[in-house]
This record gives structure tokens, C-alpha cells and sequence, in this order.
């Protein structure tokens, strides 16, 4: 942005060249992430350590898997920024509105994947959904699916873990938004707003930004690439440590440790990882790397998975956030509805795998 | 004199939009009052959902991410 302040009278490059660029960006792309395995073996063969020791795996695992999920996370986050620039959450709401529970829930949960937001907007979100008559429930279910599902998790399921375990969790976090939004609404909890949520009229009927309207695919290639930088800005130092830290575990950690208390059979595991999740504050991109390592050690898939959904959609920075807007019942309404859901989508992995 | 409002809780997009704000008018010679809302219950009332929003005179101009640095001199100098 501060290239425009110095120089907002540069002409601007022609639409054609942009596509171009973005064509041979993801051309170059291809080739560069084809040769990431020859990569990492040269990087580890420069260590003065045996390639099969245990320091060696662990070197190996670390040039792979960073440079890996780097160029998984530039790629996608920039398709998903692109794509973002149809939506809005005026937008989104004025879908929502008034929209009956049930076919409300699902819309909700998946436009929550696909409205811009960021956690640090969920208040004025939810005051704005609330006030222009987007019933309670259908609201949780965006608000839930928006930070859960979101593709920096994805990607790093994908690029860790694998493709079935990265559409198992975007299917059952759909599911549990979905889910637990309409039992909010079944509750009818609106009594549990704050009170000055209730009586306020916000700005639902106030004249709405209309900004998007006139954007043209050039606008938009540029939002990808802001995008891009401000979620690096944000993980790239999540995903070097968390992945350092899966290096050693890969490495280091004896199998039986982790089969003795995350495996399949310890019936308290999963409880266990959904209450320590809760107060673990970290993101996607901090968590991943380590449930990737754990998975590779013995730990039971739905315990983990169950573990992750808890780091991500019931932290406590969030919940002290929404505290501004619901009561102190509510949010325990709140986290023992996404706590069930999470415990039961733990329980039946660890059954069905 | 023109009075702008920067909505938002206070997160870095925030900050920089304000300083945004601040570049825009000095550059543009025009004489801003620029104030930070964070407030929660007044970005809602103001009708700001995605921060940060600007509004200026009273008017929401912006709201949800960095705004443009072209749109937002044509704002102050409206």
C-alpha cells in the first residue's frame, strides 16, 4: 500500500498483462513445487548428519514440509482472496436475513468459508447480522464455520496430513456449524443477548457501502495478493515453529507414548483433547504441523481432529470477545453445544478409522 | 475542516488505515479532525460489520479492509 501513497499517479498496468502474470505465476508455480523432494534431500545432504538418523529425518522433514505448505498456502490463499471479492458480509446478510432455521443454518455455515472476516470483526458482525433480522441460530452457524473451516487450516491438512483427513474436516465442520447453530436457535436463547444488544438499531437500514460493485478482475487479482501477505504476516512464524516442532517429534518422540494416550482405546482422550483445546491459543497454521506429527506417532485421528476444532473454534480470546455482546449463559449454552459436536465427531472417527 | 471517524477494534488494519487517513489529508492540504472508534456498540450503531470503516462528515464512505489510497483522496477532497 505504500508504493500507492508515494505514487498514485502511476499508470496502471493493462488488464491482459495481469493475467498473464497470474498464468505464468502458477505456471512457474507447478514446476517449483514438483521439485520441492530433490530440494530437500539436497538441503539435508549439506548437514554433517547421517541422512537415516533420527536428526536427519527430522532436517528432511523441515525443508520439505516448510517450503511445501508455504508455496500450498500462497496458491490457495490468493484463489480464495480473489474469490472473496463477490462477497461481503452486507452482502451475505442480506442473503441471511429473515431466512428460515434449517436451510438457513447450511447457507450460513457456507458463506461463512466464503465472507471475508476476521475475528477481530465479530462483534459489529454479529450485532450487524442480529439487527437486520438474521435469526440467532442461523448467526452462530456463520460465526462458527467462519474461523473453522477456514483454508489456512485446509491447506495445512492437505499439505500435511493428506486430502481425505482436509475433506473430513471440512465436511464435519461444516457439519458441527451447521448442527449447533440450529440447536441455538431451537433454544430460543435471544433473552440472553446483552441487554443493550436487544434494543439496539444498528445501521441495518443505514445506506450500505457499496464499493465492490465496480471492481474489475484486476481489483481483484489485487485483493488475492493482499491477502496473501497479510495471512504470511500473520503464520509464517506459526508454521516454522510448528513445523520445527513436528520435525522433533517426527524424530524423537517414542510411538508408544503417543498410541498410550491419544490412541484409539483411551475412551477419555477425546474429552481430554477438546478441554485442553480450549484454552490453547493458536491458529491453524501453529496447530497443524504438530497434529500432522502426532497422527505419524500413533495418536488416534478423531482425538486429534477433535483437539484441532477445539485450538481453532473455541478459544478463549473469542470468547472473551463475543462476552461484549452475549451473556455469560449464553456462551456456556455456546461452548457446550461446539463442545458436544466435537466431542461426538472425535468419537466417531476414533470408531469408524 | 472535515471530521474523520476510523471504526475498529483496534487491530493493525486499523492503525494503518488511520495512518492512511492522516497521510491522505496532509498530502491533499486538507485540515482533517481524525478520530478512532473502538467501541464496539458504536462501530454496530454506525452500520460498520467488516472493520475498519471510515466514515467522513458523518457519512460511512468504507468499511472491511485497507481502503484504496485513490478512493480515499477522493473522499477528503469531496
Amino acid at each position: 500500500m505504500s508504493a500507492d501513497i508515494s505514487s498514485p499517479v502511476r499508470p496502471e498496468r493493462p488488464g491482459w498483462v495481469w493475467h498473464l502474470g497470474v498464468a505464468a505465476f502458477v505456471g512457474l508455480w507447478w514446476v517449483v513445487y514438483h521439485q520441492l523432494i530433490p530440494f530437500s534431500e539436497w538441503i539435508t545432504s549439506l548437514f554433517p548428519v547421517d541422512r537415516h538418523s533420527h536428526t536427519g529425518e527430522a532436517i528432511a522433514f523441515f525443508f520439505y514440509d516448510v517450503p511445501k505448505v508455504m508455496m500450498l498456502l500462497t496458491l490457495i490463499v490468493f484463489a480464495m482472496g480473489v474469490v472473496r471479492s463477490w462477497f461481503s458480509p452486507e452482502k451475505t446478510r442480506a442473503l441471511l436475513s429473515g431466512k428460515r432455521e434449517g436451510v438457513g443454518n447450511v447457507m450460513s455455515a457456507g458463506l461463512g468459508i466464503l465472507t471475508p472476516f476476521c475475528s477481530c470483526s465479530a462483534v459489529p458482525l454479529f450485532i450487524g447480522f442480529v439487527s437486520a433480522g438474521v435469526p440467532l441460530g442461523v448467526t452462530f452457524s456463520f460465526l462458527i464455520a467462519a474461523p473453522m473451516v477456514n483454508e489456512v487450516a485446509l491447506v495445512l491438512l492437505f499439505g500435511l496430513v493428506g486430502w481425505k483427513v482436509a475433506v473430513t474436516y471440512l465436511f464435519f465442520g461444516l457439519a458441527i456449524a451447521i448442527v449447533a447453530g440450529f440447536v441455538i436457535g431451537k433454544l430460543h436463547l435471544e433473552g440472553w443477548l446483552q441487554d443493550w444488544v436487544r434494543d439496539i438499531h444498528s445501521g441495518a437500514n443505514a445506506p450500505v457501502v457499496a464499493e465492490d460493485e465496480r471492481l474489475t478482475m484486476v481489483d481483484r487479482y489485487k485483493l488475492g495478493i493482499e491477502a496473501v501477505r497479510e495471512i504470511f504476516g500473520k503464520v509464517w512464524i506459526w508454521i516454522i515453529l510448528g513445523i520445527g516442532m513436528g520435525a522433533l517429534i517426527h524424530g524423537y518422540v517414542p510411538e508408544d507414548l503417543m498410541v498410550r494416550i491419544m490412541g484409539a482405546d483411551t475412551w477419555w482422550s477425546v474429552p481430554a483433547a477438546v478441554v485442553l483445546g480450549i484454552p490453547m491459543y493458536t491458529n491453524a497454521a501453529g496447530v497443524i504441523p504438530i497434529v500432522e506429527a502426532l497422527l505419524g506417532k500413533g495418536a488416534a485421528l478423531g482425538t486429534v481432529l477433535a483437539f484441532m476444532m477445539s485450538v481453532i473454534a473455541l478459544s478463549l480470546p473469542e470468547m472473551i470477545i463475543l462476552r461484549q455482546v452475549l451473556t455469560l449463559r449464553l456462551i456456556a449454552v455456546f461452548v457446550g453445544v461446539v463442545g458436544s459436536g466435537i466431542l461426538a465427531v472425535g468419537f466417531l472417527f476414533n470408531i469408524i478409522f | 475542516m472535515k471530521t474523520v471517524k476510523v471504526y475498529g477494534p483496534g487491530c493493525k488494519r486499523c492503525e494503518t488505515t488511520e495512518r492512511m487517513v492522516k497521510d491522505a489529508a496532509s498530502k491533499l492540504g486538507v485540515e482533517v479532525a481524525v478520530e478512532k472508534v473502538s467501541d464496539p456498540r458504536e462501530i454496530a450503531m454506525a452500520g460498520v460489520m467488516s472493520t475498519p470503516g471510515i466514515a467522513v462528515d458523518g457519512r460511512l464512505v468504507h468499511a472491511g479492509g485497507l481502503p484504496d489510497m485513490a478512493k480515499l483522496e477522493g473522499w477528503l477532497s469531496a
